[in-house]
């Protein structure tokens, strides 16, 4: 997802931190933060993925006035049939970060998308699988690049066999 | 507190339980920090009657999330230069999972591990590698 501003902010990474159980004081207490290696608040190191909230398209997020696929009084508040593989949104395959300098709030980020790789299996459990890389390039307010994260994506044929 | 190379060695492990009988709750937190809203994460109707999955299930970022915690716990904040995974299985509701890091080997001031997080029946759902500076 291309993002041109994504301002990494204290009370995000606060937020991202409980949202996976995480309760290192790095994350939302700058005094403690400030007498630590990193010398203040950084981000956990997953945090790059919540981008998504600075793509202004990011299509797994409801807009207003818009259709959206999940339920309401139906199953999906969209008439059209689906197109099945896993309901709508794929699934995550794989993702990498490489971290060239830990960001921390005061940060403003871009991120720059390559499409990389496409490939095909066939997968014993749903069938047909795509497979689709992206690459994406976060670069700080200086222009620096600061973590480079590569995921790949996959739609199945049919649910995963459970 | 970061890591000494003189103290690692190929074969040392690390493991941290991440979470105990997942809660739907914690997957719409991450939900909401992560702005990831796909409905098969958070909405029962639509992933049950739709998507043919029989209930919600986390996303693998969160996961992946909770992994990275354990990992920081173990290296050292600020200290990750390398963190990769595969999703091999899905995780549901009510799942504990356990996550692990194996030292491969340690040179030039980092070290690379293996990371592999399972659920409470022994399945992997998600496997890879991290790679840190050590002093």
């Amino acid at each position: 997802m291309a993002v041109d501003k994504f301002p990494v902010e204290g009370s995000h990474i606060m937020m991202f931190a409980r949202s996976v159980g995480d309760d290192n004081q790095i994350y939302y207490d700058s005094a403690y933060a400030k007498g630590t290696e990193p010398g203040g608040v950084i981000a956990p190191p997953t945090f790059a993925q919540s981008s998504a909230q600075f793509d202004p398209d990011y299509f797994l997020r409801p807009k207003p006035g818009e259709d959206w696929f999940g339920s309401g009084k139906d199953a999906t508040g969209i008439k059209k049939k689906s197109s099945g593989g896993g309901g709508g949104g794929g699934l995550h395959a794989e993702q990498h970060f490489e971290y060239h300098r830990h960001i921390g709030p005061g940060d403003v980020l871009t991120a720059t998308v390559k499409q990389g790789d496409g490939w095909e299996k066939e997968g014993k459990r749903s069938g047909k699988l795509i497979f689709s890389e992206t690459i994406t390039e976060y670069h700080d307010q200086n222009g620096e690049l600061v973590i480079t994260a590569r995921g790949v994506g996959v739609r199945t044929e049919r649910p995963v066999d459970q | 507190m970061a890591l000494s190379a003189s103290n690692l060695n190929a074969g040392d492990t690390y493991t941290e339980s991440l979470v105990e009988d997942l809660k739907r709750t914690q997957i719409v937190m991450y939900a909401g920090a992560s702005g990831d809203y796909n409905p098969v994460h958070t909405d029962e109707k639509f992933t049950k009657e739709l998507a043919g999955y029989p209930s919600v299930f986390a996303h693998g970022m969160l996961t992946m999330g909770m992994t990275g915690s354990m990992l920081t716990n173990y290296v050292g904040d600020g200290r990750l230069t390398k963190f990769g995974v595969r999703f091999t299985s899905q995780v549901w509701p009510g799942d504990s999972l356990n996550a692990t890091a194996t030292v491969e080997d340690v040179a030039d001031g980092i070290v690379n591990l293996k990371v592999e997080t399972t659920n409470q029946d022994g399945v992997v759902v998600l496997s890879g590698y991290a790679a840190a500076r050590v002093d």
